[in-house]
């Protein structure tokens, strides 16, 4: 008989990593605004302080510039820091240190320091919460060399990352998604990780390759699904990690399904989709190409408020389907 | 020296200062190296620039001497330190080699950071310099959060922290200073107030007169001191050390010191007059110090000259050493990005 399949939320999948990361490790601490008794702003890191305490639930003052600088500072000088931004918004204001300090400063001293710390960042709009609490940034920071950036898509992956990246010697920021988490999944109760740089194939297909990340994943997955009824069969890869860009995962599908369709929640303009396509135009693949790469990103707009703009304002599951319909039709 | 020195001599309260009783003749002795150490390496990467043997820029702290050497006197090896874009002085106080900083300077492998960081970004991790720093007020948090770690870790070592008058009007100055005294953190400010962020003097950058009286807005003591006299920086600097290590959090001191040269090798002075900088020059730090070391019997003159023959002798053996460096590959351009063995 097999065990009893476990469900956990991918915000609860999170604080589980969380609570294995302090329980195995006494480095480990957390800090960030209303992560101690509130429970964080989206409840993930819930009651954690009862457990550990206020000394490794550390609740910081509305100090996102000091707070990330104390995490550089406290991961040089041998802790292991998980710092959450109540929103990935707020990280811009944080900006220099960890553009500046964090990424830079491994190689800044000649590799005589590592920088192990990591940011938890719940980014993503479809809350209501406008053009200042929405925003996918997580192209700005893949941007950044001497970070690892990664986008979880379901809880299985939002705890495995999450271990990955607090083992890691280097910083990595985590994008979670606001509308992943409540949602329930397959969480193993042991300590696993999700390697850092590997894509998955969510969805095997044959004629076009969908590459998605964070919540684009689940609406790439329910397009491919109608699709399939109407003899598409799409191919969706799941990025996973935006840094380091799992290369050949890529190139190997887009060589077999020989088309491209780039589906993510970020600005489209300069966005993680430019890259990727860039990568098959610039690789083996190119040849292999049937029709032009279809890139589905957010529109170059701030978020808006009202709810029709604001499911305008990204990809949606009905447009991922007819684009991705209209990239294929007649050419199979 | 080869700075003008006028003495300022017949001080005679300068003896019973706790200072000659805090540390020992041969400490004091290794602080008058040490500073003198300093200076003759500025002025030896000055002229190594100016002979253009090295490119980019850097940032003199020619003048500013005590308060590097009496900030960093009583500190252990394990204690950290952090540092700014003018922190050739902080990296010598904490115990650096000269001809590895100098390798560095040069662009060389042998260098402190195997020539990626340059003037603005040496390290020396080993002796608990956290670092040099590029952004003004950039290394404030970053001393805060060592001295987080220090605590989680329940050692009683301290963090250090250097900055200069400019990055107290910085945001990071205020969450930083803030959050080190809410936590008690085992942490010194020293702010060392040149009177100029570059060109912009303190009078039209800053709202109060002292770097110091921001400290009551952190309920933390705030001293000020006469950052050209080494005995007064570094007693204020073991008194805020011992309180940092007895558990009672940070002390913010401000150093009222002076920048001979310009801001870098850009300036062309044009913010501030000869006389003023001449009347600075007068109150030279190493000057000083000789002075009161030979007036107190602690060092004969014999022993100071010797001290300088010995740092001219140290200068110019490193600055062969660093143009005899390797230099790195570019086939290795980005090496140390990412923690090797990791997939990156």
């Amino acid at each position: 008989m097999n065990a009893p399949i476990r469900e956990l939320t991918y915000a609860q999948a999170i604080q589980e990593a969380l609570a294995t990361a302090m329980e195995a490790d006494e480095r480990v601490f957390i800090m960030g605004e209303d992560i101690g008794v509130y429970g964080g702003a989206f409840q993930v890191t819930g009651d954690l302080v009862h457990r550990f305490g206020e000394d490794r639930v550390m609740d910081t003052p509305i100090s996102e510039l000091g707070a990330a600088g104390i995490a550089v500072g406290a991961a040089l000088a041998g802790s292991r820091p998980i710092l959450e931004f109540q929103f990935s918004d707020f990280a811009t204001l944080a900006m220099e240190q960890i553009v500046n300090q964090a990424a830079k400063m491994r190689f800044m001293l000649g590799g005589k320091v590592s920088v192990p710390l990591v940011m938890r960042l719940p980014s993503g709009s479809g809350t209501g919460a406008a053009a200042q609490h929405s925003q996918s940034l997580e192209a700005w920071l893949a941007h950044v060399p001497g970070l690892k950036v990664v986008q979880p898509s379901t809880p299985h992956d939002a705890k495995g990352l999450l271990l990955a990246a607090i083992d890691d010697p280097d910083p990595v920021m985590v994008f979670e998604h606001k509308l992943l988490y409540k949602m329930k999944g397959e969480v193993p109760e042991k300590a696993y990780r999700i390697p850092i740089g590997k894509a998955v194939v969510r969805r095997e297909g044959r004629h076009v390759t969908i590459v998605a990340t964070s919540i684009m994943v689940h609406r790439a997955l329910e397009a491919a699904e109608v699709l399939a009824g109407e003899g598409i069969e799409a191919e969706v890869i799941d990025l996973r990690t935006l840094r380091p860009l799992d290369t050949a995962t890529i190139i190997e599908s887009v060589k077999k399904t020989t088309r491209l369709a780039c589906v993510y929640e970020g600005v489209k303009t300069l966005g993680i989709g430019a890259e990727i396509s860039a990568l098959i135009a610039e690789s083996e693949a190119f040849d292999y190409l049937d029709a032009p790469i279809l890139r589905l990103g957010g529109v170059d707009s701030p978020i808006p408020y009202n709810p029709t703009l604001e499911k305008a304002a990204v990809p949606q599951t009905p447009g991922i389907i007819e684009q991705v319909r209209n990239l294929v039709k007649g050419r199979i | 020296m080869a700075e003008p020195v006028a003495m300022m001599k017949g001080d005679a309260a300068s003896n019973q200062r706790p200072f000659y009783a805090q540390f020992t003749p041969e400490q004091l002795k290794e602080a008058l190296r040490r500073m003198c150490l300093i200076r003759r390496f500025e002025e030896g990467a000055e002229e190594a620039y100016m002979r253009g043997l090295i490119h980019g820029t850097m940032h003199l702290s020619i003048g500013q001497e005590a308060s590097a050497v009496g900030s960093t006197m009583a500190l252990r090896k394990t204690d950290y330190i952090t540092s700014t874009h003018r922190g050739h002085g902080h990296c010598i106080g904490k115990g650096a080699d000269p001809k590895l900083m100098f390798a560095e300077f040069f662009g060389k492998e042998e260098g402190y950071c195997r020539g990626r960081g340059g003037s603005m970004h040496i390290a020396d991790v080993e002796s608990g310099n956290l670092g040099a720093n590029g952004i003004v007020a950039g290394g404030i948090p970053i001393a805060v959060g060592a001295a987080l770690a220090i605590k989680k870790q329940k050692r009683d070592d301290v963090a250090l922290c250097f900055f200069g008058d400019g990055a107290t009007n910085e945001g990071a100055f205020h969450e930083a200073l803030n959050m080190a005294s809410i936590w008690k953190l085992p942490v010194i400010f020293v702010c060392e107030n040149n009177k100029y962020g570059m060109s912009v003097s303190t009078e039209r950058s800053m709202a109060v007169a002292n770097v110091a009286d921001r400290a009551s807005a952190y309920n933390m003591p705030g001293v000020i001191v006469d950052g050209n006299r080494i005995e007064e920086v570094a007693e204020a600097v073991l008194t805020a050390i011992a309180r940092a290590r007895e558990g009672q959090g940070p002390t913010l001191v401000e150093c009222k010191t002076y920048r001979t040269r310009g801001h870098s090798r850009s300036d062309r002075n044009r913010y501030r007059t000869k006389e003023e900088i001449e009347e600075w020059k007068l109150r030279d730090p190493i000057g000083h110090f000789e002075t009161e070391l030979v007036a107190n019997g602690i060092a004969t003159a014999d022993e100071v000259a010797a001290i300088f023959a010995a740092s001219d002798a140290e200068i110019a053996a490193g600055l062969i050493f660093a143009q005899n460096g390797t230099d790195p590959s570019p086939n290795e351009v980005t090496r140390d990005v990412y923690t090797p063995g990791i997939p990156a």
